[in-house]
């Protein structure tokens, strides 16, 4: 069966198993008792990271575009997402249907801003556009922190200056309150939870990339002027993935806000720093490579905190990764070095 | 009377963004790359002057001297480790992922070297304020120091690009690098002056900005170096007249809609302003429009 089959669609299945395998290896041993708290509480982060990079990898594997601003998307997906589940609290007291809810809330909200924002950045390339997903980001970032929403008997009250000037009636609840953000969102996110949605992720990317819609996206990516001039819309394409992959985020953000308390926006979480450290996933895991990107968020984040003293380090790691990774992979003197090497040890097969 | 020292404020903040901003558009208009690192560059200078002024008790002038050096020395490393192999690379983005691991390694080592919780600085500059207008205003000795400096450091860079040899050489490798290796111009050692210039000016630009905001941390580089990067763009990017109009606009942004809009929008204010200019001139205010060629 597996003989005749399409070598991509193979790889898909692969990385499904895998993902499988592992949450069952997992599942099982936290069952046995056998996992650590500290363990235990780093799964769902997991998740969170992992789905961000399947999203971030699309965009920079597959559009060829540098986004600095995933954190920016992730930040709308878990304050839209949040601030429904809090305000719903009560009349929907379901929480699957409630999860469910907040989670389309948090995916189309975190498309929408993907996509809006796409609309101008799209017309620039390289490292402008890199810089300016950053500004996005940052400005994304910013007036969460000056978001002032209440509710109460005379209606809702939005505000950026402060909690005071919502000037709410006696029987009012702030419910985003500015630079403390929203409190009491309910505990929705497991890890089962986060494994179905990194395989719902997979399983949109793999289809995407090996659709005739897919190959229009890389060969804008490979060689923009000869799409265009073989009648592919380049514009259209670039929306729909840079939308695409700010969905993605967005769910990873609706992950992340469900399972604490409080959500907060500050630069560690949904600042430049998120948006970088992405980036060293997607980079170790190998560009374009969805499996890797999972792979290398599970590594990096597990890694530090199980050589403990090394947590210390961890960011420096990052960079160094970074670093050695670009150098190793694109740097002209070392591809050639690994020709050869390949050339000495396989003699009769040639590096792809 | 308010508006004016915001004013003269914004043209302060808006000097040191200027002299960043050289780095940028220099490096940008040579080695077409965007050093994410510079940003960080700035942090490292600021630590030196920290570490030989404040705590050692260095002549001032001179502990900015030591810092420059310093900065010029890691920007050429910075180039020769982690730039130049890349220069050849297939992918855009090989090496604008690498200078963004590059700024990340400083930060992070700073991080541990320095540790996160910000140190005071003491201002390098030791002049009386000047009192104006029977002392309704006042404008601080480093508020002077840094928009003399600005304008000094400006004139010295387009002298020498005009005047000097190697000057010449950098507006050639940034027409033509190919054209450039033919009339007999080192392209790679025109880079790494282009580098070191820039890094140099950085340190400078560190201890201006921390003698007016006086708090340091491994992250203060970060922010001003993307403003200043803003205003390299606004200003047209490879220009170095366009630095210092960009630069000085910038910071009378920031400051008038800090005071004006919101203190807590104002880093939102400085980036409406480069996507705005992005989208509709992106060649920047003295930049050369370049179209896309097969």
């Amino acid at each position: 069966m597996f003989k005749n089959m399409n070598k991509k669609t193979k790889n898909s299945l692969i990385t499904y198993a895998i993902v499988i395998a592992v949450y069952i290896i997992v599942e099982g041993v936290v069952l046995s008792g056998n996992m650590s708290s500290l363990l235990q509480g780093l799964l769902v982060p997991l998740c969170t990271y992992s789905l961000c990079a399947v999203g971030l990898n699309l965009c920079v594997g597959y559009l060829g575009e540098l986004s600095l601003g995933h954190a920016g998307f992730m930040c709308i997906g878990a304050f839209s997402s949040a601030f429904f589940s809090v305000v719903m609290k009560e009349s929907i007291p379901n929480d699957a249907v409630r999860f469910i809810i907040a989670l389309i809330i948090g995916i189309v909200f975190a498309a929408l801003f993907g996509f809006l924002i796409a609309i101008p950045v799209l017309r620039l390339n390289g490292d402008y556009l890199a810089i300016v997903t950053l500004a996005f980001g940052e400005i994304i970032k910013n007036i969460v922190n000056v978001l002032y929403v209440g509710h109460d008997s005379t209606g809702w009250h939005i505000s950026f200056q402060s909690q005071q000037a919502l000037n709410l009636e006696a029987d009012g609840v702030t419910y985003i309150n500015g630079a403390q953000g929203i409190t009491g969102t309910p505990h929705n996110s497991s890890f089962t939870v986060g494994v179905v949605l990194i395989l719902i992720a997979l399983f949109v990317v793999y289809n995407f990339t090996n659709s005739r819609t897919g190959r229009a996206v890389m060969s804008i990516r490979d060689n923009q002027i000869a799409a265009e001039s073989v009648g592919i819309n380049v514009r259209k394409y670039k929306l729909l993935v840079f939308t695409i992959s700010a969905a993605i985020a967005g769910a990873a953000g609706v992950l992340y806000a469900h399972n604490l308390s409080t959500l907060t926006a500050l630069p560690k979480n949904f600042g430049y720093n998120m948006s970088i450290m992405i980036l060293v996933f997607v980079v170790l895991g190998g560009i374009g490579n969805f499996r890797g990107s999972v792979i290398a968020a599970c590594i990096l984040t597990l890694l530090p905190e199980l050589l403990r003293g090394l947590s210390d380090y961890r960011m420096l790691i990052y960079a160094i990764v970074l670093i050695a990774m670009m150098l190793f992979n694109w740097a002209p003197a070392a591809i050639v070095f690994r020709q050869k090497l390949v050339a000495k040890f396989r003699p009769g097969k040639e590096e792809i | 009377m308010s508006f004016i020292l915001y004013l003269i404020n914004g043209i302060s903040l808006g000097s040191v963004y200027a002299i960043i901003a050289l780095g940028y558009t220099m490096v940008y208009g040579i080695a077409k790359m965007l050093n994410f690192a510079h940003g960080d560059v700035i942090m490292i200078g600021s630590y030196v002057s920290f570490v030989t002024f404040s705590q050692m008790g260095m002549n001032p002038i001179l502990s900015v001297a030591l810092s420059a050096v310093i900065c010029t020395i890691l920007g050429m490393v910075i180039e020769r480790v982690a730039y130049k192999p890349l220069r050849k690379a297939t992918s855009p983005l090989a090496v604008l992922i690498t200078a963004i691991g590059v700024s990340y390694l400083l930060q992070n080592t700073a991080l541990l070297v320095f540790g996160a919780n910000p140190v005071s600085f003491t201002s390098v500059v030791n002049l009386s304020p000047l009192k104006l207008a029977d002392g309704a205003l006042v404008i601080s000795g480093t508020t002077l120091v840094t928009i003399v400096l600005c304008l000094i450091i400006m004139a010295c860079l387009m002298l020498f690009i005009k005047k000097t040899k190697a000057g010449q050489a950098m507006l050639a490798v940034s027409e033509d690098k190919d054209a450039a290796q033919l009339m007999g111009i080192n392209v790679n050692a025109t880079i790494a002056l282009t580098f070191a210039i820039g890094s140099g000016l950085a340190a400078i630009a560190g201890v201006l900005l921390c003698s007016a905001y006086p708090t340091l941390t491994p992250y203060t580089g970060a922010m001003p170096g993307i403003k200043a990067f803003t205003a390299a763009v606004f200003g047209g990017i490879g220009s170095i007249p366009g630095a210092l109009i960009g630069g000085i606009l910038l910071g009378v942004i920031e400051i008038l809609g800090r005071a004006y809009i919101s203190s807590q929008l104002s880093d939102a204010i400085v980036f409406a302003v480069l996507i705005i200019v992005l989208l509709v001139k992106p060649s920047g205010i003295l930049g050369k429009q370049i179209r896309e060629k097969v």
